[in-house]
């Protein structure tokens, strides 16, 4: 298998599956083009995480992921809560494979998103809507496709899966040269 | 706990028989078939009778069948070998977009050689139209390569009328035939093909094994260049056991493959009537007739296909997925997208695949355990929640 027993416990039994209708704060972050997408809810009582809940579209590490990131987030205050890094969840579960890492990255993030939702409520910005969902942080390092690290001097092209890339006008991201976005959908023209 | 394994397209189990042939090659019979002494000559003699196999298997002559280690290297060397042994013709190779990626990737190897490609769109079924090939086709093209079979959505491709196409406009033409060779029936001068790959794996033959079919007087560039083995195509001492492995699961494939295919056709059309019965919004990909007759493969809305392998693996079945996180590259499937499809659609991608002694009872038992797997996955997915919201709006 390729995942720890702790990632495959967590993606069987997944904690705090479902959605809190009256919820303080909702973040959402990832889109189905990444592979990925996570929304979070999120109760505060007394400056603490009182609940949290998640739903997931995702594969197995993503989903394990999410619901490492709730219980660890459960009871926590708002700030420590925001301490929370995806590499600090990854350890929790006994590490990801490395190919994961990167559409695994989204769990503290959405966390993040649904205690940013609830802070701007609390300013009186009232708004209930969830965060944008194009916050997937794109990771300049790697190449999106295998993942393989990608130098600086050969950005425009990935030597171990042979994918000539090119940062999309839109969001940034890093996708192929010539196709539909990988991260937003926006065209990347040739 | 029960098993049932629908992953054709991954590897076939070994037939007995192939395994009993290949014994004697991995312990006493263990001469190099390029040695004189009667040794090599008993190995050597093994890997030729493997060679007649294989070429009954597509309706080839026995000398135009070249060994190598995998569909993957047979796709290799047609698309490069053949390309470049004829670049003084032109330098430009038309392909379909749903090629297998040992197509697609050469190609692009090509590019970097200088060569240009063109890769021709797919309808909804994933189906090449001949007539928008033909016009893909330039002075300068040298090659065309349409794979027989798609292993991901099972789409047959209508390969005589390409290469009929090809054909009598001068341009070799190459079909990847892995998914295909050894299940539907295949004949290499009936299709009018220049080239052909298989792949031993595919048809309940062993791993590594695999074969290049080139017409008789074609030229090609080896990808391995050292002794005189495969007449100097492949050089590298023969895999005995595996070519011994590939021929036999030849023989027996080009004798049991009506009576395996009329046994796995209804089962096929059983999962494909049935499971879209079972579970509400499941689209069947691919072509509903022209397809492989082992195959049957979906995408599920609102859910992501790793999570209902690894949920159907917990039960003992196994299958495939094309899904971006299935996927080693996290990249969503390219034949799915090549077909239209949007990418959270492809994200639910599932591909079971028969093998030859998959019966009714594993069907029930999928039929069975499938549903609450994707109630248990739509649970935890936001687009459900989202999909019911709008629903009730």
């Amino acid at each position: 298998m390729i995942y720890s027993d702790k990632v495959m416990d967590h993606f069987q039994n997944p904690r705090n599956v479902g959605v809190i209708p009256d919820a303080d704060g909702v973040g959402q972050v990832g889109n189905p083009v990444c592979g990925d997408m996570m929304t979070f809810y999120i109760k505060v009582k007394d400056g603490r995480l009182a609940d949290v809940k998640f739903q997931t579209f995702g594969c197995g590490a993503a989903i394990a992921v999410s619901s490492m990131v709730s219980e660890m987030a459960i009871g926590k205050t708002l700030d420590e809560a925001m301490e929370i890094t995806n590499k600090l969840v990854a350890e929790e579960l006994g590490g990801l494979p490395k190919n994961k890492m990167h559409c695994s990255n989204l769990g503290a993030d959405a966390l993040h998103a649904a205690i940013e939702n609830y802070r701007e409520r609390q300013k009186g910005g009232g708004k209930a809507a969830a965060a944008p969902a194009d916050e997937h942080e794109h990771e300049g390092c790697a190449c999106p496709y295998c993942d393989a690290p990608l130098e600086e001097s050969e950005a425009g092209y990935c030597q171990a899966c042979r994918v000539e890339l090119e940062e999309c006008p839109s969001c940034g991201g890093i996708t192929k040269k010539g196709t539909a976005c990988l991260h937003c959908g926006a065209p990347v023209k040739k | 706990m029960r098993q049932a394994y629908f992953d054709h397209i991954a590897a076939t189990p070994l037939h007995s028989q192939a395994l009993e042939a290949m014994l004697p090659y991995l312990k006493e019979a263990y001469g190099n078939p390029q040695s004189l002494h009667s040794a090599g000559q008993r190995a050597q003699a093994a890997v030729e009778t493997a060679r007649d196999e294989v070429a009954g298997l597509v309706g080839a002559e026995a000398e135009e069948v070249y060994f190598t280690a995998s569909g993957s290297e047979a796709n290799n060397l047609a698309i490069k070998g053949l390309a470049q042994a004829y670049q003084a013709k032109g330098r430009h190779v038309v392909v379909s977009a749903v090629e297998h990626l040992s197509v697609l990737n050469p190609v692009k190897g090509l590019e970097r050689l200088g060569f240009t490609s063109t890769a021709v769109a797919v309808d909804r079924t994933g189906r090449v139209d001949p007539a928008e090939l033909e016009k893909a086709l330039r002075q300068d093209t040298v090659l065309v390569s349409v794979m027989t079979a798609n292993g991901e959505v099972g789409t047959l491709q209508p390969v005589a009328e390409i290469a009929k196409i090809c054909r009598a406009r001068g341009i070799l033409f190459h079909t990847d035939a892995v998914a295909a060779a050894g299940s539907i029936p295949l004949d290499v001068k009936a299709l009018g093909v220049d080239a052909l790959s298989l792949a031993g794996d595919q048809f309940y033959g062993p791993k590594g094994s695999g074969a290049l079919f080139l017409k008789r007087g074609t030229k090609v560039l080896p990808l391995i260049e050292g002794g005189i083995q495969e007449n100097g195509r492949r050089a590298g001492t023969e895999n005995v056991a595996g070519i011994v492995g590939l021929g036999k699961a030849a023989a027996i494939a080009r004798a049991e493959m009506e009576a395996r295919a009329s046994r796995l056709r209804p089962l096929r059309d059983r999962l494909i009537a049935e499971l879209p019965r079972r579970v509400d919004h499941v689209v069947l990909t691919g072509h509903p007739a022209e397809r492989l007759p082992h195959h049957a493969s979906f995408c599920v809305e609102f859910i992501e296909g790793e999570g209902m392998l690894l949920f159907l693996d917990m039960q003992g079945v196994s299958v495939s997925s094309g899904s971006a996180c299935t996927s080693k590259s996290l990249k969503a499937s390219h034949v799915l997208l090549a077909m239209g499809l949007d990418h959270a659609l492809a994200q639910g991608s599932i591909v079971f695949s028969l093998i030859d002694g998959n019966r009714d009872e594993d069907v029930d038992y999928l039929l069975e355990v499938f549903p609450p797997v994707i109630d248990r996955l739509r649970k935890m997915s936001p687009l459900y929640t989202q999909f019911l919201k709008e629903r009730s709006s």
